[in-house]
């Protein structure tokens, strides 16, 4: 099957100009401007099939976003080589530009003194969309999305989460094979969060569109991807199934034990904390899970015992603040 | 598909966004009437003073300045009015401001260049100011008196040349704006632009009452093509042949800025680094 995206050694390095604070730093940096290299995105290997849904993960600054800009043509790559449904993205072929959209957490593509029906009539045109599918697509957008009468109204009147559901369907109205999301619940409120969720889901079903998607939000990535890419500083971390990532991460389990004695001291199995009614939870290395288990079957009086792994989001931010590279 | 046919369905398509883009606009301006108003009063105050100004040292000199009376002064800052009003193009200023709230991102990803979206929208919006300016040059013409006798030929060239004026006013205007990809301040030099096409468009004065050396310097910019020749193509009377002449330099400037536009903005993709989004 061909790929849908086929990164190779793709990097982006940006030259970011750097001085103290202060007047005499400002002066000096007349004469003299000190930059710095900063690799936003460094050996990026990728590969994409068709229908998937891709989840990046990163830290703040890890380059998920460059990676989506460099993907979507937005940016030229410093080196490697990237093709999209078999373009190449930085050449911004009108052909090309067809077939995606990239849609951002701040989107400015509506018109502001206008209703959002205005804009996506201009979006028409612009993707030469015909007539009668245009109207289909709308419909379905507009129905899928709860939007309603809200296409009626100026965009300055709706709210921010009516604003960015709005902002999506006019992303779409083209019916982009490939979607690159970046935090696409970003700023709305939990149930509107979900509906974008559960229509980004169906949207990948009905269309087999390929979508990769950044986000903050540990709920959008559970929901939507079934692999996922870590990113930390640039470089890939982790690529492969959502589950495998935590065992792959999580150098740890917590065994949560129901002592018979709620008194007894159970800080030599591991790093012991309460967990309530009687309960203990004692974290061990993953190693260790079967041998602490036995020790404690043999040693302390248990009702009952339960072993579970992390949470993904405390195994994220572990890899993020270690910055350990793991292979995949 | 014959390459004829794809080129064919290409334009239909231009054609088609820029209808599309420009309705946009006129829906946009009809609902900000007050503001277009305001910008356009706002605007009169600069032909007016030139015109008392020049209109005095016509009267000193005896009721004429080089072949202008106060009458063809009149008439010539009339039609200025509406010339500047067609020569509001997108301003280098805006692409700073494009650039550093991620909308160029946006503009980016769409499959039409970013410079077709300004001249759809400004060129949309010339069709409102158009009819706006009508009450506005009604006043101006009772109480300045203007003398204007001008040929068919001249109305015909007159009603080319000032969209000739807008396009070409924006190529080189974006050409200035896509400086910015260098530098993020590409205010100073727009402030340099607009001083020489003050002193050498027309605009300040009518190129014809330039010193001999300041014509000739008029000759190697783009700045004349998009006030005085215009204004000139209905104010003064000219030959057919001198009138086509002005469009053919017209045309020709609008070929180069189209070139450099093409080329610049080649390499200024190359260093966008999508800042603000």
């Amino acid at each position: 099957m061909t790929a849908v995206v086929e990164a190779s050694g793709l990097s982006r390095a940006f030259k970011v100009p750097e001085r103290d604070a202060g007047v005499r730093s400002a002066v000096k940096g007349l004469f003299r401007r000190s930059t710095r290299t900063s690799h936003a995105v460094r050996d990026l290997d990728l590969r994409v099939e068709p229908g998937e849904v891709v989840g990046f993960l990163g830290a703040n600054g890890a380059g998920k976003t460059t990676t989506l800009k460099l993907l979507s043509g937005l940016l030229h790559p410093s080196s490697g080589s990237v093709r999209v449904l078999g373009h190449e993205p930085a050449r911004r072929e009108p052909a090309y530009l067809r077939r995606m959209a990239l849609v951002m957490g701040n989107r400015h593509q509506l018109q502001w003194d206008l209703p959002a029906v205005d804009s996506f009539e201009l979006n028409r045109a612009i993707y030469r969309i015909p007539w009668p599918e245009f109207r289909r697509a709308r419909d379905e957008l507009v129905e899928l999305l709860d939007l309603g009468d809200l296409v009626r109204k100026p965009v300055r009147n709706l709210s921010l989460g009516e604003r960015m559901k709005m902002e999506l369907a006019g992303s779409l109205l083209h019916r982009p094979e490939v979607l690159f999301l970046d935090e696409p619940t970003l700023g709305l409120d939990v149930t509107m969060q979900r509906r974008v969720r559960s229509f980004l889901a169906d949207y990948n079903r009905a269309h087999s569109a390929t979508v990769l998607l950044t986000s903050h939000y540990m709920a959008d990535i559970e929901a939507l991807c079934r692999r996922v890419v870590v990113i930390h500083h640039g470089k890939v971390l982790f690529d492969g199934a959502l589950s495998r990532l935590g065992e792959q991460f999580a150098a740890y389990r917590e065994i949560e034990v129901t002592p018979d004695d709620p008194g007894a001291d159970l800080g030599a199995y591991g790093e012991c904390r309460p967990a309530g009614e009687g309960r203990a939870r004692i974290r061990v290395p993953a190693a260790d899970v079967p041998a602490t288990m036995a020790r404690l079957l043999a040693d302390v009086g248990i009702t009952d015992l339960t072993v579970t792994a992390p949470p993904i989001e405390d195994v994220i931010a572990r890899i993020f603040t270690s910055g350990a590279a793991v292979p995949s | 598909m014959t390459a004829v046919d794809a080129a064919v369905r290409r334009a239909r398509a231009l054609g088609a966004f820029y209808a599309a883009a420009g309705r946009q606009s006129i829906t946009q301006r009809f609902t900000y009437r007050a503001s277009n108003y305001l910008f356009m009063v706002g605007m009169l105050t600069e032909p007016v003073i030139y015109l008392i100004v020049w209109s005095a040292i016509a009267r000193a000199r005896g009721g004429s300045v080089d072949g202008y009376t106060p009458g063809s002064l009149a008439a010539y800052y009339l039609v200025w009015t509406l010339v500047r009003s067609m020569n509001v193009v997108y301003a280098p200023a805006g692409f700073e401001h494009r650039i550093t709230t991620g909308r160029m991102s946006g503009r980016l990803l769409l499959p039409v260049h970013p410079i077709h979206y300004d001249l759809a929208g400004f060129g949309g919006a010339k069709l409102v100011w158009i009819l706006q300016w009508l009450p506005v040059g009604a006043v101006l013409t009772l109480l300045f008196h203007p003398v204007l006798r001008p040929t068919v030929a001249g109305v015909a060239v007159f009603v080319v040349a000032i969209w000739g004026a807008f396009v070409l006013r924006s190529l080189f205007l974006w050409l200035l704006g896509l400086v910015t990809f260098w530098t993020t301040r590409a205010s100073a030099l727009f402030e340099l632009y607009l001083v020489l096409e003050l002193l050498l468009s027309g605009r300040l004065v009518p190129v014809t009452l330039l010193p001999g050396w300041m014509r000739d310097a008029a000759d190697w910019f783009p700045f004349k093509w998009t006030f005085g020749f215009p204004i000139d193509a209905l104010v003064v009377p000219q030959s057919t042949r001198e009138l086509l002449g002005g469009l053919g330099a017209q045309a020709l400037w609008i070929g180069c800025g189209s070139l450099l536009v093409a080329v610049v903005w080649r390499r200024a993709l190359r260093r966008y680094t999508g800042v603000g989004g």
